[in-house]
């Protein structure tokens, strides 16, 4: 910080070379690697961006020909796509609210209550968070395939969890996500003062009403940035669903179908479309988060 | 006969087999009147308080509310409001919510809701407060929005956990004043709990002083005071000199009392109730300073001592008196006929220690006495 904050010294008479450099590394230095780490960053995500713009030519958009619209203007306009779209934006909408739900309650309950296997459950939420990803799809798929295979078969219904599908993938992602929205959380819980919650009783609200208008609004961020991570690991998740999905398809799915073939330009009108819908969420529940404070 | 507004029962609470937090305690607080609870931590009397609030249930026990049994019940049906310790302020909700909150709980119409929070900050001089957050207010600013939320329900006791304990001396002195002016002014029942002896009596009616789960006396302030009945309580009320003693007979309306090299003191005959070893006591600015062999009144207390230790602290000076090689007793003497410097006693002098016998308390404890439930 002190790098910045220094100013040109114009006291010193005559200043060398070496010390010239040097004042400009340590006035310049840290603003400029903060800019190139910010770029290497951003790289990816403004290509993607450029090539939204690019004219189809051939099947694949891995070079730039010319300035085009062209995918704006029609960007669901690919075989299955939509469907795709579809699907990926009811999972995500769907396991988020499942699993903001689980996991603020059980987030709650960790911090607040002191119980036989509870230091068990802490280290258990973590445990789906450390495993590999194609680990757990891999296990899910087991899973869910013996549920078609005695004694299980007998149990669960055949066509709820197998064959493979929208249920399967649903599944799969509340399941990954309750961990992420407990973490999240239980560290807005981290801070919590038990007394406001006595003082709220103490002024006459039961247990319902001193949830909703003392609890909830305090820990609030914390949840909607749990539900922000939640969608976003959801809407973006490949490995697990690869193997949970059977023949249905989200869009990361769809896009890895088609890829062996052709790469239509509208993946990255999709993509831009959904890194601006992340933005303005973020940016969203960041002003919020400065109201509350 | 004053009505009583809380009556607690042989209420015990025990944390876990081992620690007794409040033990078989009788209480009555009377209508109207500012009680405290006084004692070191831990002693029981914030868990006291939380019981009383229904934020902690007793492990067995009876907690009554002007006449109604609230034992089981959950702080929301009782009709009493806690003050907390550090406030407990809404951080989401504004000044003017935070006060209303109580009021819209029972859905009050917006006009009263309206009327009588500005009502209530008009009480604790925070008029135009209503559209700040708790986060900009100051802790004395705080510790009044916190009475106000408390107040604002006319709760038929208010509950206060130490609230002047995170404000510096200055304002806690003028909140003290502020309090007990709102305390005469809504009429309410105030049970507060606080460490301080100077706050508690300052502001009590009458005081229970708590010490390990249960309170060793209750009474006034000039009671516990000037008659302190336990040890605990004459050393944790300001400072005590104890003189160990032995009853020799009665004069008068006194007993007599051999003390300390042989000297006797007399004690008013009931306070000694028929004890014949007994810990007497004499608070230090009771005791007069004569030099040795000066004539002093028949009827006063009388022990002679050398002195060890003079401070001299302004408005008085302290003294440090052996008495027959055996006891050290403190003396304060007003600095009233100090006359020119170090024109008073030295170290090393021969003096005289002289009071009345109605200033010489008896301890009940120790020599077969009925400590703990003394109220």
């Amino acid at each position: 910080m002190t790098a910045i904050a220094r100013p040109f010294a114009p006291a010193r008479p005559r200043p060398t070379v070496r010390r010239r450099v040097a004042a400009l590394v340590d006035h310049w230095g840290l603003p400029a690697y903060t800019v190139a780490a910010v770029a290497y960053l951003l790289m990816p995500i403004a290509v993607m961006i450029l090539f939204s713009f690019n004219e189809q030519v051939g099947k694949f958009n891995y070079q730039w020909h010319a300035f085009s619209l062209d995918a704006w203007a029609n960007p669901f306009g690919r075989p299955g796509m939509a469907a795709a779209i579809r699907t990926s934006l009811e999972i995500a909408f769907l396991s988020t609210l499942a699993a903001t739900a689980l996991g603020t309650l059980i987030a709650v309950s960790l911090t607040r209550y002191r119980f036989p296997g509870r230091s068990a459950t802490n280290l258990f939420i973590f445990l789906p968070m450390a495993t590999p990803e194609i680990v757990m799809g891999a296990s899910l798929l087991t899973l869910f395939v013996n549920t078609a295979q005695p004694p299980l078969d007998t149990v669960i219904p055949k066509g709820v969890l197998f064959p493979l599908g929208f249920n399967t993938i649903l599944i799969a992602h509340i399941m990954f996500n309750i961990s992420y929205v407990v973490v999240t959380v239980k560290a807005r819980m981290a801070g919590f003062d038990r007394r406001l919650e006595e003082a709220s009783m103490d002024l006459g609200a039961n247990e319902w009403t001193t949830f909703w208008k003392v609890t909830f609004p305090l820990i609030f961020p914390g949840i909607l940035a749990a539900a922000l991570l939640a969608f976003s690991l959801s809407i973006d998740d490949f490995v697990v669903t690869n193997f949970t999905s059977g023949l249905t398809n989200t869009f990361p799915i769809w896009v890895w179908g088609s890829l062996r073939n052709s790469l239509p330009v509208q993946i990255n009108v999709v993509g831009t479309m959904i890194f601006g819908t992340a933005v303005l969420l973020v940016l969203g529940s960041t002003l919020l988060q400065r109201r509350a404070q | 006969m004053p009505e009583i507004d809380v009556r607690l029962v042989d209420v015990t609470k025990r944390f876990g087999p081992d620690v007794v937090a409040v033990d078989h305690i009788n209480l009555e607080v009377r209508d109207g009147e500012f009680f405290s609870l006084l004692g070191p931590s831990g002693c029981g009397k914030t868990t006291t308080l939380r019981m009383i609030g229904g934020f902690e249930e007793p492990t067995s026990g009876l907690i009554e509310l002007q006449g109604q049994d609230v034992t089981w019940l959950p702080p929301y049906r009782r009709n009493v409001n806690t003050v907390f310790q550090n406030y407990a302020l809404f951080p989401h909700l504004s000044i003017y919510e935070n006060v209303a909150f109580g009021l819209r709980r029972r859905k009050v119409p917006d006009q009263e809701v309206r009327r009588r929070v500005s009502e209530m900050l008009e009480l604790v001089e925070l008029p135009g407060y209503e559209k700040r957050r708790p986060s900009q207010l100051s802790g004395g600013q705080a510790q009044r929005v916190a009475l106000a939320r408390a107040l604002i329900n006319r709760p038929a006791v208010l509950l206060l956990d130490e609230p002047l304990g995170a404000l510096d001396l200055k304002l806690r002195k003028q909140m003290q004043i502020e309090l007990k002016r709102i305390q005469q002014e809504v009429g309410i029942t105030f049970i507060y709990v606080t460490h301080d002896q100077e706050e508690a009596m300052t502001m009590s009616d009458r005081i229970a002083v708590m010490n390990r789960g249960h309170y060793e006396q209750l009474g006034t302030p000039e009671e516990l005071y000037e008659r302190p009945t336990t040890r605990f309580v004459a050393g944790f009320l300001g400072v005590s000199n104890m003189l160990r003693g032995e009853r020799l007979g009665e004069d008068g309306g006194y007993a007599v009392v051999q003390v300390v090299g042989g000297a006797r003191v007399r004690v008013p005959r009931e306070r000694l109730n028929g004890r014949a070893a007994v810990e007497v006591g004499v608070r230090p600015e009771k005791i007069r300073l004569l030099s040795a062999g000066a004539p002093a009144a028949e009827q006063l207390n009388r022990l002679d001592g050398r002195i060890l230790d003079a401070s001299y602290m302004g408005v008085s000076t302290q003294y440090i008196v052996r008495v027959a090689d055996e006891a050290n007793l403190t003396v304060y003497e007003q600095n009233v006929e100090r006359t020119e410097e170090g024109s008073l006693h030295r170290p090393g002098e021969m003096v005289s220690l002289a009071w009345t016998p109605e200033h010489t308390f008896v301890i009940h404890e120790g020599t077969g006495g009925d400590a703990g439930n003394a109220g």
